[in-house]
């Protein structure tokens, strides 16, 4: 594998490194109290809306951020762009972390989390539900990742015998890498087609299998991006912008097909009008598509792209945008018309934050444990 | 080798045309099972006395579910964990069509029972079943694992769920099925003192609701009671019916099916078109999915494209 990643030497425990830690730590507590009282006891889900926070953030919007894995996998190994190659080992940490973090968060949405294994004994499998689909593709598609970024342990402590082995498998884990997200990604948006009526025309339609799958795709560039940039200006690192630019406009090419398709399937089913009824359903979607179509416009240009600011920008914005899609699909679009509504409560947000800082943590002790980052030939700065 | 801008979109766009044909691509068989079992709640017929949500508590054994600041008694408004089935009324108000004619009436909530349940294509464990012979849509504990997917799913709002257990379950009307093995009824129809909720093989209830939608207004007739089959009846004046049976054609039709004087929009029931939203869902899925071809395919492709691009 890359001879050319190695590990940042700073100190792991900083004061930013407490701060996650707290948030991680009430986390905990209110995950105990769920545990004893039941969900409800730190939740505002309800019959209505029995799906919240921890299924739209944690999972669905949670798993397309861990898609910068899959993203890089499609531009390094299937079109063949090996110059990117640097990029991927730090995007596949993160959608390890991602996706392990969202599996962590099932189990407490989960109401029967101890027979969560029913989904893989096959006399209980039912192959009509898009659920059983995701939950699979989820759990086998975890499992890869950590495969896949396996090298970078047997690197650390030296296991020559098992490097040697794994490298010679690992493009079967790579093609499965690519093959699983593809068909998760796309079959979180399958999912919701079931609720029919209750999910309002702004967002129901059959295209949502690749709408969600394009998402997935433009939030997956966006983080590689995203976390590029910050990692460069928060560790002290050579500047990667003319690597990331490029990524950038790669990125705008999938967000052009989803703003293509988007709008060609509103206008089709004579949807759009709705946009502009004032509802807080048609505000949102606005806030949405705004976001997105100013990402496009800001990154049409090839020679802005180059500016940092620029792409750090547009790929901000189109995780914004394209968050808010999938995270509208599952809970502002959605409406049972029953009389019931949700809005998360403080201790179900903190759950939420709390998966968050965990993974953040995560993020800075592999990178300053691990030879994740592209070594850059020198003692690194401390900071 | 390497892959050009028009692969991209020529891939895309096929992934796009596979997807785009999975909504019409097979027609699925779901009809009513030969011994399918519902009931017939006729509104008109109603007087609300919800002696069915006692029953159905007593049948099921289930806990009060009182409402309201003083929690005295057991008076739930929505179904519940606790309420299998409630008696709603619905009554006009100042700002509506002052012409209507009919100024309040019930309406009583439970499973329906779909000829085509969202809630069993929607469960990833089998946990959702519907009974081949009976089509009663059932609920196995030891097969949930409480991801509330058939509650997304429900287009009627049915299945509930424990939100304040530590080991919580979903709760649903299962049509008593655990008393027909003792040759008994539904609770609720058992109890009914007006024919207003009426069991048997739902072929029979439709024919019932056929009759009462060609009844002349205003004319006294008889109106079978408790269960079709045993031929007890009770006499009414007949009411004006919306010329609708709300069960036989929705989302592909149901097993309980209802008869009421006012639009059923009004009484919380949504419109909705003859095509199952589980359905759509699943030909998408099985158009994808079927026999793994597709994603087979793929993996192929990918395979040969990162052996020959892996460095």
């Amino acid at each position: 594998m890359s001879p050319k990643s190695a590990p940042l030497s700073s100190r792991i425990f900083t004061w930013q490194f407490a701060f996650f830690l707290l948030i991680a730590c009430c986390a905990t507590f209110f995950i105990v109290k769920r545990f004893i009282f039941g969900i409800g006891s730190v939740a505002n889900m309800n019959n209505g809306y029995p799906f919240g926070i921890w299924i739209a953030l944690d999972v669905v919007v949670g798993t397309a951020l861990g898609c910068g894995g899959y993203a890089m996998a499609l531009l390094v190994y299937v079109a063949n762009r090996g110059q990117y190659h640097p990029l991927v080992r730090p995007a596949l940490m993160a959608s390890a972390f991602g996706y392990s973090l969202a599996g962590l968060s099932v189990v407490f949405d989960i109401g029967r989390y101890w027979q969560m294994y029913n989904m893989f004994l096959p006399q209980y499998m039912n192959l009509n539900s898009v659920m059983l689909e995701v939950g699979l593709c989820i759990a086998t598609y975890t499992t890869v990742l950590w495969i896949e970024f396996a090298p970078t342990f047997l690197e650390r402590f030296g296991l020559k015998a098992p490097l040697k082995t794994l490298s010679k498998m690992l493009f079967i884990f790579i093609a499965l890498g690519v093959l699983l997200p593809t068909m998760h990604q796309s079959s979180m948006g399958t999912l919701m087609i079931i609720a029919g009526y209750k999910l309002s025309p702004l967002w129901q339609t059959t295209w949502l299998p690749l709408l969600f799958l394009f998402s997935a795709l433009c939030m997956g560039y966006a983080i590689v991006i995203f976390e590029g940039v910050l990692s460069q200006t928060g560790f002290k690192r050579p500047s990667e912008a003319p690597m990331l630019a490029k990524i950038s406009r790669v990125m705008n090419w999938c967000l052009g097909l989803f703003i293509g398709l988007r709008f060609f399937d509103l206008f089709t089913r004579d949807a759009f009008g709705l946009a502009f009824t004032g509802t807080t359903q048609a505000n949102l979607f606005l806030l949405e598509n705004g976001l997105l179509l100013a990402a496009f416009i800001l990154l049409l240009s090839p020679a802005l792209c180059k500016k940092p600011a620029i792409h750090f920008l547009g790929g901000c914005f189109v995780l914004a945008g394209s968050g808010l899609f999938r995270f509208n699909t599952y809970i502002t679009g959605f409406d049972p018309l029953t009389g019931h509504t949700y809005f998360p409560a403080a201790s179900e947000i903190t759950i939420t934050l709390g998966i968050v800082a965990i993974e953040i943590m995560a993020y800075l002790i592999f990178v300053k444990t691990l030879p994740v980052l592209p070594s850059i030939g020198k003692e690194p700065h401390k900071i | 080798m390497s892959l050009s801008r028009r692969d991209v979109l020529k891939g895309a766009a096929c992934t796009g045309l596979v997807l785009a044909s999975g909504v019409n691509a097979q027609a699925r068989d779901k009809t009513l099972p030969p011994a399918a079992l519902g009931i017939l709640y006729d509104a008109t017929l109603c007087i609300g006395c919800q002696a069915c949500m006692s029953g159905c508590k007593r049948a099921n054994k289930l806990e009060p579910d009182p409402s309201g600041n003083e929690s005295l008694w057991d008076n739930p408004t929505e179904l519940s964990t606790k309420s299998l089935t409630v008696i709603k009324q619905y009554r006009q108000n100042e700002t509506e069509d002052k012409a209507q004619t009919v100024k309040s009436g019930f309406i009583k909530r439970q499973c329906m029972h779909c000829v085509d349940p969202a809630c069993v294509s929607a469960c990833p464990v089998s946990a959702m079943q519907k009974d081949p012979a009976t089509g009663i849509v059932t609920y196995n504990k030891k097969a949930c694992i409480g991801c509330r997917y058939c509650q997304i799913a429900c287009p009627y709002n049915v299945p509930t769920f424990e939100f304040d257990k530590p080991f919580p379950q979903i709760v649903k009307c299962q049509l008593c099925d655990h008393l027909l093995a003792k040759g008994d009824i539904a609770a609720c129809c058992q109890v009914c003192p007006t024919g207003a909720s009426l069991y048997g093989p739902v072929e029979l209830l439709k024919e019932e609701a056929k009759r009462r939608l060609a009844l002349p207004e205003g004319q006294v007739a008889l109106f079978p009671a408790n269960d079709i089959r045993t031929g007890r009846t009770v006499s009414h004046t007949t009411a004006e019916y919306q010329q609708h049976i709300y069960g036989e054609k929705e989302l592909g039709g149901t097993q309980v099916l209802l008869l009421s004087s006012l639009p059923f929009a009004k009484l919380g029931l949504q419109d909705l078109p003859e095509e199952s939203y589980a359905g759509v869902s699943e030909n998408i899925q099985h158009t994808l999915y079927k026999g793994m071809i597709l994603p087979m395919a793929l993996l192929a492709g990918l395979l040969y494209f990162v052996k020959r691009n892996e460095r």
